[in-house]
């Protein structure tokens, strides 16, 4: 196998600027590398072959004909199957989508292919990005790669999946409670919510629009940054696009001093329900931030208990509503129609053979929320959670200029132990929400293996809004000093994968 | 008392136009039951005196100039559908036989 697919983001970009390693030769050691693998990781639900190479030439082209390129240009990535691609399928993991082929590109789209990235394929999701572990796809689940049985996390377990398993360096994910974050987390690579408003949703197929925010995902902060500082900025397509200039997040990788800054641990995001490595690990982060040179605090949010519940409201409300659109009518799969039925036996009809049990639980739930009687007792009620949660972070903020906590309670569980069991899935994301809810950004970091399962532990950075490039400062600072400590990259401690 | 009956759950799959098999109502009665009795968490907090929080942006009428811009064709449209007839959507029929 390439050593090139081990290779970082910024590296590989810098050989094919300066000539020594073409884009199709990395375009096609990845490729190679996805063939040999994703039989057993599954993160991918669509490979592009021809559409990569046919994209690499052209940075090829660029180089030899010694244009400016973009600063990943000639890198290749992987894109979550829930944003637009023109010519390419996006199934959001769901069959009542399946063969569906976009005739435009999302933004976020449109700027990696006008940057020169090479995207490789779609990758694997929970149906319409419910879930935590990537096992509500409907093509099957995605494999954790530190150990095949164990699930990526969700919903963008393929994405995390495929540049922990050195499939592709970059893969943009979607985050609506913790989607980036929590797969990250589980597969020891680094992932980032931006401030919502930070990237446009333009071509984003909507699960809750008051919450999703798609990001960058990677195998370190500084790549991190560099996908982040592409895909971010105002759109006019999308209406809650801010109008604002992107934090300088790759400056902020590259200095990675926290000296003197206050850092707090969130009181309520810890302790009872996480497990024992994973607070181990969280607890030796917080004695290196303080040997930087930071200064730690505790800092309560009294409502983030309730947040949670209120999620669970806020989602399915906005998700029964955004997924009225799939029926049938107008694009995907039509079932039943067989010119007898009226044109609401087919839709019934078309929803409940396209749609999976956690879609089909999360438009019921919705439903019931919204409907007269109880709409005041659960969506109005949840809405008003949603303010004191937002009140907890502006009063944290007023006091620290980051907030820590674990990404996630656990390591990566067993696919199938929570399958039908959706409160136990929906925990997974319990120090996530929070984020979502106040429109935060966050990034999730590895911090080290949990001594009890030799599984990787996140830990979660959060900071005001616009001030993404916190995140990118508090993670360099923290990673350089692991990196050290460990010898190199976290992954390479990933078992080698059959096939490969 | 569980908050959501197999009758509901019928209920609202019809209001969502979901046709789930009448065998399966009553396994996604006791999963939603147990979903609705965990968010009920949420009258747990004193919110007498909280506005109602929709959007984590404060935002009002957010407007574009109106500049014709390049839209989809019809065939880019129809591309995507499942039935298409004289470059329209063709849909089952809407109302009964008269």
């Amino acid at each position: 196998m390439s050593d090139l697919i081990r290779k970082d983001a910024s590296e590989l970009a810098g050989l094919v600027s300066s000539g020594e390693v073409s884009a199709v030769e990395v375009a096609q050691a990845h490729l190679d590398r996805i063939a040999a693998v994703d039989g057993t990781v599954h993160a991918f639900l669509h490979v592009d072959t021809k559409g990569a190479l046919a994209s690499a030439a052209a940075v090829d082209a660029k180089v030899k004909a010694g244009e400016k390129l973009s600063v990943l240009a000639g890198v290749p990535l992987g894109l979550k199957d829930i944003l637009a691609t023109n010519g390419l399928p996006t199934t959001c993991g769901s069959k009542v989508l399946a063969g569906w082929i976009p005739p435009y590109d999302a933004t976020v789209v449109t700027k990696l292919r006008e940057a020169g990235i090479v995207i490789l394929g779609k990758t694997n999701m929970d149906e319409f990005a419910m879930g935590s572990s990537t096992e509500h796809s409907a093509f099957g689940p995605t494999h954790n790669p530190w150990d095949l049985e164990r699930i990526p996390g969700g919903s963008g377990g393929g994405s995390s999946a495929c540049v922990s398993a050195f499939e592709a360096p970059l893969a943009i994910g979607t985050d609506t409670g913790g989607s980036i974050r929590q797969p990250a987390a589980v597969t020891g690579s680094v992932g980032v919510k931006p401030t919502y408003g930070g990237v446009s949703r333009y071509g984003l197929v909507a699960l809750a629009s008051s919450l999703d925010q798609a990001g960058p995902c990677a195998r370190n902060v500084l790549d991190t940054a560099l996908l982040h500082s592409l895909i971010a900025g105002y759109d006019p397509m999308d209406s809650t696009s801010i109008n604002s200039p992107v934090p300088d997040v790759i400056s902020a990788a590259k200095r990675g001093d926290i000296k003197g800054m206050k850092v707090g641990v969130v009181k309520e995001l810890g302790g009872e329900g996480y497990q024992a490595g994973v607070r181990s690990r969280f607890e030796e982060s917080v004695a290196l931030i303080e040997s930087l040179g930071a200064e730690v605090v505790e800092v309560s949010c009294p409502s983030f208990p309730a947040a949670l519940a209120a999620y669970y409201l806020i989602l399915p409300s906005e998700a029964s509503s955004n997924l009225a659109k799939f029926d049938g009518i107008r694009f995907g799969n039509r079932v039943g129609d067989d010119g007898t039925k009226s044109v609401e036996q087919v839709m019934s009809e078309t929803r409940a053979a396209g749609f999976g049990p956690e879609v089909i639980r999360r438009i019921i739930l919705g439903t019931y929320a919204l409907s007269a009687g109880y709409y005041d007792a659960y969506y109005g009620q949840a809405q008003k959670v949603r303010t004191l949660i937002k009140q907890d972070f502006d009063a944290a903020f007023a006091k620290v200029d980051v907030l820590i906590s674990p990404t996630a309670p656990t390591t990566a569980f067993k696919i199938g132990e929570k399958l039908d069991d959706p409160l136990a899935m929906y925990l997974n994301d319990v120090a996530t929400i929070p984020v979502n809810m106040a429109g935060l950004p966050g990034m999730s970091l590895p911090i080290g293996l949990a001594p009890e399962d030799n599984l990787p532990v996140g830990l979660q950075i959060i900071a005001p809004a616009m001030a993404d490039d916190r995140l990118y400062n508090v993670g360099a600072a923290i990673e350089r000093e692991l990196l050290a400590k460990w010898g190199g990259p976290i992954l390479g401690l990933a078992p080698e994968l059959a096939g490969a | 008392m569980s908050a959501i009956s197999q009758e509901d759950v019928a209920h609202l799959a019809n209001l969502a136009r979901i046709n789930i098999p009448s065998s399966e109502l009553g396994h996604y009665a006791k999963q939603l039951d147990a979903i609705l009795n965990a968010v009920a968490e949420v009258s747990s907090l004193d919110t007498s005196n909280v506005a109602a929080m929709s959007h984590p942006v404060p935002m009002t009428n957010v407007f574009r100039e109106d500049i014709p811009g390049i839209s989809l064709t019809a065939e880019q449209a129809l591309s995507g559908a499942p039935a298409v007839e004289d470059e329209r959507f063709r849909v089952p029929r809407i109302l009964d036989e008269e």
